[in-house]
């Protein structure tokens, strides 16, 4: 039984049916959110680990992040997997806050599709078109494949992947491709790049991959003597900072 | 009902740069001022400092210290026959809002415009003759010369803690600084800020092309630093978050750090923080103002505050919208073409090539707001004959790092996987190996590109928001063409191991960010027919009502406006200073 066609959202689903002997039956225990790093890139701990457990997405959509960020950011020596980065929980926290609930967003209509040029005009906030997104990409894989995203094999999530990416793939029901997938992309590039304080980069892993410093930033005095040369980093994070 | 407030002497909307200079100058000359301000208040010691400020997704990303779009924002379109729809969240510009306006978290960059801005019509008429302009170009003459400005110039530059390195003094070209500046009194008040690796590289490359490369002007200090009133800055840190942050080193010369703080310490001087102005109310004899009225964004309060002085120093599109709102002066309309408020409305173009290095560690993240090297060979300098090209305008080319914060620094070459293994192993060579060439061009007024208020979207108060119309027109399309060669020519000198070419901007969106320099809307001039301020930026109409912002602009350069938004600021305050103040009345007889 692979890890695709029995994931969390199974272990969930059985463990509210089946109760306590779930737990006994080897059914795979569901991602650890701080599963090991790589050794070479393991630095000592620094932020509390975010909280477990999810506050905006439900089973389904949860499944499909899951999948989403696994075959996004795959795990390499570059980096530990998307679930592993705590990406998952970025999306989650950040659907659920201030940003995915519309804050700074003008929400007043009429409402019209107008042109590109004129930039967003759905009426949904960011966390409504998450939603909305995941339900029409879970319908077309389910027509397409007969199962949801986070079940199908990896040479059809790239397939899906690259219809939502290039706007092949057209969602019943009016929900532009384009707009879910520049929302989707761009909260899986924060879930790895933003600071740990959010959920994600965990350990930093993100700013490890690059190079970049993060938080302490005081180069004055190396503008000169690592021009051109490596900047030896070890990231620092707002939480290091006391 | 507004609650109407007891008198003062001088009320400005708006508390940044201008409205900062004028707070702190007008209170030490003894007038009683408020300060209305819609943004709250912050200060670099509780809210821009370490670690906090250092913080990409929510200053950056989420644009913690910008304009609120869900309380007000513009529509948008870029021709009459759309419709125009909100600008639902931020993109194509970033207007403040806080105490300290969009000067906090900008970049710095602080150039002098001259005469070739200042005349603009008169220069181009006088060597292309009067048929090489369009007739819908709308372009004027400012009504004010470089010469007049520069001590203007100077007082702002040096007020703000400007790194750089004079390219002209007293008329005399300076190794090292930009020949094509015009003649300015004294050096800047700091040495240039150090080169990072990609400013030599460009720097080189444009004078093996014959160009004259040199570092860019900027309100990082270069050195620690006490300015002519008493203000401190510590020292460039070159963090690299710098633009869409507050700086925790106060090295950037922000009005919180260069005049507020003398304003806030004068008895004269009161600061009303989260105060949305609504109105500016006219006196029956239409000829003056009496005040504002304004609401309490705390607790929807609504108050009037009269005022003997009504200074406009808001954003510049804010600004503009007021005066909308306020029905003070005539709306423009482009079909007939009469009306004052709304004409001109410029933005900016630009392009950039991205250039990838094999084996070279820019540091991105090592940099300044202002570590850019530029060169104006096609800007102010008026040898560069426009006459084949066929436009009127000019652009600068630049290079640098000015950041590497990792969320919306992703520089990768064409084709490059969007995810996956090859995606991330991109991502990590490119991250250190990637540099940009960017040109920034002026736009030219036209007379199809305007601001007016909007039929159908109302902002938070209930009032029509402010709808903008504009578009790139043939003159800057073809100056964008022009752009795109140089800077891919430049590039290729370079010999990249990979290249992604600029290509001009045909059309404008709102999405994604450009630049904050929006201009026009209530332009100066040399009379009421079509300016709606004078050479002192007093109201035609109204004499006790001034406006100072890019807003008086009549068309927009290729360089940034924040040094003319400054010294034209202390050119208007020494007209109310040493004039008004004496002798209440128009300044400029129309």
């Amino acid at each position: 039984m692979t890890e695709q066609a029995f994931g969390r959202r199974d272990f969930l689903k059985t463990a509210v049916v089946g109760g306590a002997a779930a737990a006994t039956t080897g059914i795979p225990q569901p991602q650890s959110a701080h599963a090991q790093l790589p050794a070479a890139a393991a630095p000592a701990p620094s932020a509390a680990p975010a909280m477990e457990g999810y506050a905006f997405l439900n089973l389904e959509e949860a499944a499909f992040v899951e999948a989403l960020v696994d075959h996004m950011v795959p795990a390499d020596d570059l980096s530990p997997k998307g679930t592993d980065l705590g990406i998952n929980i970025y999306i989650d926290r950040a659907l659920a806050g201030a940003w995915g609930q519309g804050d700074r967003l003008y929400m007043q209509g009429p409402w019209k599709k107008g042109v590109p040029n004129q930039g967003y005009q759905l009426p949904l906030t960011p966390a409504q078109l998450y939603r909305a997104g995941i339900a029409a990409t879970n319908a077309h894989c389910a027509k397409t494949y007969g199962k949801t995203f986070d079940r199908i094999d990896e040479t059809q999530r790239e397939a899906v992947l690259v219809a939502l990416s290039t706007g092949k793939l057209t969602f019943d029901g009016g929900l532009p491709t384009g707009l879910f997938w520049g929302t989707l992309y761009q909260t899986v590039m924060e879930g790895m790049f933003a600071d740990p304080i959010y959920g994600g980069n965990r350990n930093k892993a993100g700013w490890r991959m690059l190079g970049f410093p993060g938080a302490i930033a005081v180069h004055r005095e190396h503008v000169e003597q690592y021009r051109d040369k490596l900047f030896p980093s070890d990231p620092i994070g707002i939480a290091d900072i006391g | 009902m507004a609650t109407k407030l007891k008198e003062v002497d001088v009320v400005i909307v708006g508390l940044g740069w201008t409205g900062g200079i004028l707070s702190k100058e007008l209170a030490e000359a003894g007038l009683k001022v408020v300060a209305l301000e819609r943004g709250a208040m912050r200060t670099a010691a509780n809210d821009y400092s370490l670690p906090g400020i250092r913080d990409e997704l929510r200053f950056a990303v989420h644009k913690d210290l910008m304009m609120n779009t869900a309380r007000d924002t513009l529509t948008v379109r870029n021709t009459p026959s759309q419709e125009a729809l909100p600008m639902r969240r931020l993109g194509s510009f970033l207007p403040g809002e806080v105490v300290g306006g969009s000067a906090v978290h900008w970049s710095g960059h602080t150039w002098r415009w001259t005469d070739m801005e200042l005349k603009v019509r008169s220069m181009y008429e006088e060597r292309y003759g009067k048929k090489f302009i369009p007739d819908d170009m709308t372009i004027q003459d400012w009504g004010i010369s470089y010469e007049e400005l520069e001590p203007y110039y100077d007082r702002f530059e040096y007020i703000a803690a400007i790194s750089g390195k004079a390219g002209n003094l007293k008329g005399v070209i300076q190794p090292g600084g930009n020949p094509f500046e015009a003649p300015r009194a004294r050096e800047y008040p700091l040495p240039p800020l150090t080169q990072v690796l990609s400013g030599m590289m460009f720097t080189e490359a444009a004078k093996n092309a014959g160009y004259h490369p040199f570092p860019r002007p900027t309100a990082n200090a270069s050195q620690a630093y006490t300015n002519p009133d008493g203000a401190q800055f510590g020292a460039c840190q070159y963090c690299g978050y710098c633009q869409k942050y507050g700086c925790e080193a106060n090295a950037k010369g922000s009005p919180h750090v260069a005049v507020i703080p003398f304003a806030l310490r004068n008895p004269n001087f009161e600061l009303r923080a989260n105060s949305w102005v609504n109105k500016v109310l006219k006196d029956s004899d239409g000829k003056r103002v009496t005040g504002v009225t304004y609401t309490n964004v705390l607790n929807g309060e609504e108050f009037e505050q009269p005022a003997s002085l009504v200074l406009l120093c808001a954003y510049a599109l804010n600004n503009v919208h007021l005066m909308l709102l306020s029905g003070l002066g005539q709306p423009y309309d482009p079909v007939t073409q009469t009306g004052i408020i709304g004409r001109n409305y410029c933005y900016q173009t630009g392009l950039g090539a991205t250039l990838f290095f094999e084996n070279r560690r820019f540091n991105p993240f090592m940099a300044s707001g202002g570590t850019n090297v530029t060169f104006d060979d096609f800007n102010v300098n008026w040898a560069f004959d426009r006459g084949p090209h066929g436009f009127v305008g000019a652009y600068n080319v630049s290079a640098a790092h000015n950041g590497g914060a990792p969320i919306e620094y992703r520089p990768l070459p064409r084709g490059t996987p969007q995810w996956g293994k090859a995606w991330k192993a991109a991502r990590a060579k490119w991250y250190q190996g990637a540099m940009n060439i960017g040109a920034s061009g002026s736009v030219m007024a036209n007379r199809y590109n305007w601001l007016d208020l909007d039929p159908t979207y109302r902002n938070a108060f209930g009032q029509p928001l402010m709808r903008m119309t504009f578009d790139y027109k043939e003159n800057e399309q073809k100056m964008g063409q022009h752009a795109a060669r140089i800077v891919n020519d430049l590039a290729k000198a370079m010999n990249p191991t990979h290249l992604t070419e600029a290509t001009a901007r045909s059309s404008w969106t709102v999405v994604p960010y450009q630049s904050t320099h929006n201009t026009g809307g209530s332009i100066m001039g040399t009379n009421p027919r079509d300016s709606a301020v004078n050479r002192y930026l007093q109201s035609w109409q109204y004499h006790n009502l001034f406006t100072v912002g890019a807003n008086v602009f009549p068309h927009n350069s290729s360089y940034n406006p924040t040094g003319p938004v400054g010294a034209l600021t202390y050119w208007m305050l020494d007209a109310i200073k040493n004039r008004y103040l004496k002798n209440p009345g128009p300044l400029v007889q129309a």
